[in-house]
């Protein structure tokens, strides 16, 4: 590999954008294909479902071994409610290679000093949510107890395609939640794709033992465990 | 995953190396067959004095891949490597169940 083509792929995937850095395994030859780029029409296929599945593989072409390696942007995990969860809970994201986002428009709570390092947007979540854009590589999770700022949250996470949406809060509120959600309109369907109360039930106390069992829930639906 | 300070990033540490005039090759896993533990992709960064990051095993064929990578260093070649373990050593190699896997070593140039 060429030195600039390390420095090239590390500037891409610093931005968040997809890219495969493509490899002959005989000479060691290689170069950069984006997810914008047309790729010469025997691969074009092979490239696409590469993205696609997050999956890199060796073929063979022309008789002559190509490495796809595929680097996808890191899946996203945006945290609503800069709380005490939510601490142990960006780490744990970083720990698994999940990047985490902090949503909280109180600026009481959205104190960077408490999450070195972790990207924080003091916004409403309706609002920061439509500047994330979530996709199918992003999960979310409200943790703020308070109807105002989970909710919104919620329906945005709800009308998007994330992986993975989990709310905080006791079979009872998540009942009452559903409620208010109903009277929202939102329908079952969509309801139903919320994880409440969130987290696996691996009988979590501490806020860190919380923010393990959210993790886990993610990452057992990144992994299809989970719907 | 860049500027993750608990899961550490093979390719800003290559990068990072190599700015500090460091010789650097990259070992990647290309294939697998049966179980093995580090998925198609992982990667491991090795620097001229023999230091390294990351991971292409549970940790036993490091030592190969590492010193096939000075090997690269040295030479400036490309090379394929590749493990098979039987049943019976699986276990101290750290490849479960007789898994084979191909790594891929290559010099930064």
């Amino acid at each position: 590999m060429k030195g600039a083509t390390l420095r090239v792929l590390n500037e891409i995937r610093r931005k968040r954008e997809g890219v495969i850095h493509a490899t002959w395994l005989d000479n060691g030859e290689s170069w950069l294909i984006g997810r914008d780029d047309a790729p010469d029409a025997a691969l074009a296929r092979d490239i696409r479902q590469a993205f696609r599945l997050d999956q890199s593989r060796t073929l063979e072409v022309k008789g002559r071994p190509l490495f796809l390696h595929v680097f996808n942007p890191p899946v996203r995990l945006v945290i609503v409610g800069a709380v005490h969860v939510a601490q142990s809970l960006a780490v744990l994201a970083r720990t698994t290679g999940i990047d985490p986002v902090i949503v909280d428009p109180r600026r009481a709570w959205a104190d960077a000093r408490r999450f070195p390092d972790v990207r924080m947007i003091e916004a409403w979540p309706d609002d920061a949510l439509a500047q994330l854009k979530p996709d199918h590589r992003t999960a979310v999770a409200a943790l703020t107890h308070d109807p105002r700022i989970d909710d919104p949250a919620l329906i945005a996470a709800l009308r998007s395609p994330a992986f993975y949406v989990g709310a905080l809060g006791s079979r009872r509120s998540h009942a009452r939640r559903l409620e208010r959600l109903a009277d929202e309109g939102l329908d079952g369907l969509a309801m139903a794709r919320i994880h409440g109360p969130v987290g696996l039930d691996i009988g979590a106390r501490s806020a860190e033992e919380i923010a393990l069992s959210i993790m886990a829930e993610v990452v057992a639906a990144r992994n299809g465990k989970v719907q | 995953m860049a500027e993750s300070g608990l899961m550490e990033d093979i390719l800003e540490t290559a990068e990072a190396w190599s700015g500090d005039g460091h010789q650097v090759a990259l070992a990647t896993v290309t294939r697998t067959w049966g179980s093995s533990p580090r998925p198609v992709g992982s990667q491991l960064v090795v620097r001229q004095d023999g230091s390294f990051r990351g991971s292409v095993s549970g940790g036993c064929i490091e030592a190969a891949v590492v010193a096939g990578a000075r090997e690269a260093m040295a030479d400036g070649k490309v090379r394929t490597l590749e493990f098979t373990v039987s049943n019976e050593r699986a276990w101290e190699v750290g490849l479960t169940c007789g898994g084979t896997v191909q790594v891929f070593i290559a010099p930064l140039k």
